[in-house]
């Protein structure tokens, strides 16, 4: 038997969860030691998967893996990875060995300045890691139940991380909030999926929760297009779409700095693979009965996030609004669903991932030092951390669609989609474009450049050698897939090719 | 030799990118290493680009030195390089100004070394656009460009930049808009972006699209693409970011921003929407013209009327320019008559000419600017007898400017007028009176700054002027020998221009 890459990938979080817990409290150097390691192993092995399904021209689900959990009620641990989901899993990898490195901290106390987490590493990185192996099992299951279960293990810990470690002001708000808009939009969807259960299993006969069974279910027309809404939208309140976004912002603002990478990096790409696994996949009819209501929560969400991120003064606010916009994108690539539109929706979910998580870190490490978040208090920041300049530069071009970079790779078959399916969605959309730009220079140009404050000279420090290894990590990807597409566009297209199998136009 | 023939155009494109990235790796204290490095660096394109001029055969049609290398194969992109006559052209322009423009920048002591990076990769944008022979290809070089300019006036410019900076990009950005949008939908509709391809299916076009007569939507789109192009020549009344961003950027920043950004919009023009809407371009030529006529004399007035030496600089590149687009609504009017091709011809030795011109003119301006820190016109005053090197400099390259016989801006406005008075008779001929007014802000201009009374603080003392030092006449000197040499015998440059434009309009 081969290797079961997919489920070592998937439980090595955990595990290192487990041992984490075990080690003494106050061993606060080990506990970082023990997350690295874990984190590192976790992304070779992802980029192995990668590289695999890249370089040997696999299509379909490879890696496949499946172990009776409860065969009474057809669910097993069934796990694959296609086109669609292997460059999540490797986003996931990355934002996970980024965001330990950058929570590394150190303590100075000369400067009073407390990078990464001081407080509880240990719990801290358990918790996260649970995060990640639910990520991790939502990108690999084949199974319906095991999706939902490794869903509902990703949503919850994000309520401590951030009710614990988060910003003080709106911890408490912001964790409520949160949790309550994707509990709700999980059990929505949650009903979605038992209807599907249940009638694929009267008209079959066979009780399964198997996705690949599922997909051949062949649901009535009228069962689609009822049930296709709940589920879609009860997922893709997870990939912030409009209307259903403002949980997002304030939860991006209160987590403390690796979980808001996590969070705009990986979990609301949850949202948007989850919305498209179980909404447009095994539901394809539906999908195309409704798509024109997804365009048009996605459209809004494009423009409306940009205007809004245009007039936010705090960083994370403004990231947090750019992710709205971008996830919109998102969106509006699977609205499509055509081979151009899906393509561009799947490049971006990694573009944008490894995007948002470099913003995240870079505010983070700005946070730590300044204290303070509002652009006007800001300023300068070149002078004392140029990496961390250049860095957030590169991904205000990603954000931005500048072409070099794989912000465009993804945006422009997001487009061409458009064009191809309704043509005046793509011209009002393309406003956000030059609302991105104008925000982002004006942005960088008062955070980075111009005079620091007096209030902040002296306080501010260089970024430490993970911080800049986590930069240079998430730089190289962005530029890398933006100068060669082929490194990731073949890939994506073959999972497309299926969805379209499903869908029935191909 | 044989790789050297067969890559030479990526070698031009990418050696300057390449070199920016080691640059990076370089000390950033080694300033003279960096500059150096970054001019040697420069300086290689620039022999491969006179190597390409000599190996270039002008009789043959179609794109020559042709590499293709897939890059975006999902949506039918390569990486698809090209010279014609008329790219070849603006590639050498390209390769010789930016070395100049790097030494014309050994003064910079500021973050010398993020400073030369950002001009190596704004050469490979520029250059990229030139080359291009896929539609996508050209966006992606033309919106590349806006980046390491945007961060040379945001952050070496002078005190209006963070205005002037963030308006050349918005605006910029904004007039590609339309651009973006009409080559998502050529993409779109015909699955490809190479170049010949679309130009043969689109102008071919028949029936209907997106619910609407074929000729509606090619209408629009035209305008879309014509938007774009026209805010980067800029074309009178979309120039409103040129003197600002021109002002405020640093001398070799105003020196490539006019010798070669103002010849994308230009170049836009002659290798997009004349091929591709070659109908569209003919009914609306007189729309195109009335605009350039207004950009003549309204740049030349405005230029007039200017007290910053710099933007009276500035604004006579509107008025420079203007006569570009004259030469190209001409040819678009006419396409295939010898007078269409007379006012082409002019048009694009008119660019190349103005990328000499101006390129020496804001150098001067910096020069001076460097010395004195006031551009200001009334600042100065008859400071012949204390710099007279530098005076005769600046009155050759103004004369150049000014159309002088026997320099070179004389030889290209004279076939633009040429050509385009017997179709375009009024507009040419108030653009004719403009010219008087581009006389008159050329002379005010130097009687400002070298003649009348001598003002005395620049006389003695710490103020005391300096002259002209050798590396600076290094700068000015390649660019004045090309004024006279196109001046006196233009026919080695028209000569692969015209065999460009007979094979292509």
């Amino acid at each position: 038997m081969a290797f079961p890459v997919l489920s070592v990938i998937v439980f090595t979080p955990a595990v290192a969860a487990i041992i984490l817990l075990m080690i003494p409290a106050q061993r606060k150097t080990e506990a970082r030691a023990v997350a690295l390691a874990a984190a590192t192993f976790a992304l070779l092995l992802s980029l192995w998967v990668y590289i695999q399904y890249l370089t040997q021209h696999m299509t379909g689900y490879q890696f496949v893996e499946q172990y009776g959990w409860l065969p009474a009620l057809g669910i097993s641990l069934h796990f694959g990875v296609d086109g669609m989901s292997a460059p999540l899993v490797l986003l996931t990898g990355v934002v996970m060995f980024t965001g330990v490195l950058i929570s590394w901290g150190e303590f100075d106390e000369k400067s009073h300045r407390s990078a990464g987490i001081q407080d509880r590493p240990r719990e801290f990185f358990a918790f996260l890691f649970i995060l990640a192996s639910g990520v991790f099992g939502v990108f690999a299951s084949l199974d319906l139940f095991m999706l939902f279960f490794f869903y509902e293990i990703a949503v919850f810990p994000m309520y401590l991380l951030i009710v614990i470690w988060g910003w003080i002001q709106t911890r408490e708000y912001a964790a409520m909030k949160l949790t309550l808009y994707l509990f709700i939009g999980s059990v929505v969807a949650l009903v979605g999926v038992l209807a599907m259960y249940w009638t694929a299993g009267q008209s079959t006969g066979v009780y399964s929760f198997d996705m690949l069974q599922l997909e051949k279910a062949g649901f009535s027309a009228s069962f689609q297009n009822l049930w296709f809404l709940p589920v879609f939208f009860g997922f893709a309140v997870l990939g912030g779409i409009w209307p259903f976004h403002n949980w997002s912002p304030d939860g991006h603002v209160a987590a403390p700095t690796a979980v808001s990478m996590f969070h705009a990096g990986v979990l609301m790409k949850l949202g948007a693979f989850a919305a498209l696994r179980v909404g447009i996949m095994l539901l394809p009819e539906g999908a195309q009965h409704w798509s024109w209501l997804i365009m048009l929560c996605a459209a809004v969400a494009v423009v409306y996030g940009a205007f809004i991120a245009f007039v936010q003064t705090d960083l994370k606010y403004m990231i947090g609004f750019s992710s709205v916009s971008h996830m919109g994108l998102v969106m509006l690539g699977l609205s499509t669903l055509n081979q151009n539109g899906l393509t561009g929706a799947g490049v971006q979910m990694f573009s944008h991932g490894i995007m948002t998580a470099l913003f995240f870190a870079v505010t983070g490490m700005i946070y730590d030092r300044s204290h303070t978040r509002q652009i006007p208090e800001l300023g300068g920041m070149n002078k004392v951390m140029p990496f961390a300049a250049i860095g957030f530069i590169i991904g205000g071009l990603v954000s931005m669609g500048m072409p070099g970079f794989s912000g465009f790779v993804a945006e422009f078959p997001i487009f061409l989609g458009v064009w191809q399916s309704q043509w005046l969605v793509a011209v009002i959309a393309s406003i956000s474009i030059i609302v991105t730009a104008a925000y982002i220079m004006i942005n960088i140009r008062k955070v980075f450049f111009g005079n620091m404050p007096e209030k902040l000279q002296g306080h501010m420090t260089d970024i430490t050698v993970l911080d800049k290894v986590a930069i240079t990590t998430l730089c190289l990807l962005m530029i890398g897939m933006g100068l060669f597409p082929s490194l990731i566009v073949p890939m994506v297209q073959t999972g497309v090719t299926h969805i379209l199998h499903l869908l029935g136009v191909a | 030799m044989d790789f050297l023939n067969s890559h030479l155009l990526s070698l031009i494109l990418f050696i300057p990118a390449v070199a920016a990235v080691v640059m990076f790796f370089l000390p950033k204290d080694e300033v003279k290493l960096l500059r150096w490095f970054a001019f040697v660096a420069s300086l290689i394109p620039f022999a491969l680009s006179v190597y390409l001029w000599i190996q270039f055969k002008p009789d043959a049609a179609g794109f020559q030195f042709q590499e293709q290398y897939a890059w975006y194969a999902a949506i039918g992109s390569s990486l698809h390089l090209g010279v014609d006559g008329l790219s070849l052209t603006m590639v050498l322009l390209t390769t010789l100004l930016t070395p100049l423009a790097l030494l014309a920048s050994f003064s910079v002591s500021d973050r010398v070394k993020p400073y030369l990076m950002l001009f190596l990769f704004l050469e490979t944008g520029m250059l990229g656009v030139f080359m291009a022979v896929d539609l996508l290809i050209f966006f992606v070089f033309w919106e590349i460009g806006l980046v390491p300019m945007y961060f040379l006036i945001n952050q070496w410019g002078s005190a209006n930049r963070n205005y002037a900076s963030l308006k050349f990009m918005i605006y910029t950005m904004g007039g590609s808009l339309g651009l973006l949008l009409g080559i998502q939908l050529l993409g779109a509709l015909f699955g490809t972006f190479d170049l010949a391809t679309i130009i043969a299916k689109w102008t071919s076009a028949q029936g209907s699209l997106l619910g609407f007569p074929i000729a509606t939507v090619k209408d629009v789109v035209f305008w879309g693409f014509v938007i774009a192009f026209a805010v980067k020549v800029p074309i009178w009344p979309f120039h409103t970011w040129l003197p600002d961003a021109h002002t405020e950027a640093p001398t070799a920043g105003s020196m490539l921003l006019a010798g070669v950004l103002l010849k994308l919009g230009a170049y836009g023009f002659l290798r997009l929407v004349l091929p591709l809407y070659p109908e569209q371009a003919k009914a609306y030529a007189p729309a195109l013209a009335l605009l350039a006529t207004a950009a003549i004399v309204f740049g030349a007035f405005a230029s007039f009327a200017q007290k910053d030496f710099k933007r009276l600089v500035a604004y006579s590149s509107v008025n420079h320019m203007g006569f570009v687009v004259l030469g190209i609504a001409a040819a678009a009017m006419a396409s295939g008559t010898a007078d269409a091709r007379i006012a082409m011809n002019g048009a694009i030795l008119q660019m190349f000419n103005h990328g000499l011109s101006a390129a020496g003119m804001f150098f001067l301006v910096g020069v001076i600017y460097e010395r004195t820190h006031t551009r200001n016109l009334d600042e100065f005053g008859g400071l012949f007898p204390l710099v007279p090197i530098y005076g005769g400099i600046l009155i050759f390259t103004s004369m150049a400017s000014l159309g002088l016989p026997g320099l070179n801006g004389f030889v290209s406005e004279f076939l633009v007028v040429r050509g385009s008075y017997p179709l375009l008779t009024p507009y040419t001929a108030i653009s004719m009176l403009g010219l008087l007014f581009t006389g008159a802000y050329i002379l005010k201009g130097i009687s400002k700054v070298l003649h009348g009374p001598m003002n005395e603080h620049w006389a003695h003392g710490e103020h005391k002027l300096t002259e002209i030092n050798t590396r600076e006449i290094i700068v000015m000197a390649p660019l004045m020998t090309l004024i006279l040499i196109i001046g006196i015998w233009p026919a080695w440059i028209l000569d692969v221009i015209n065999k460009a434009v007979m094979h292509l309009f």
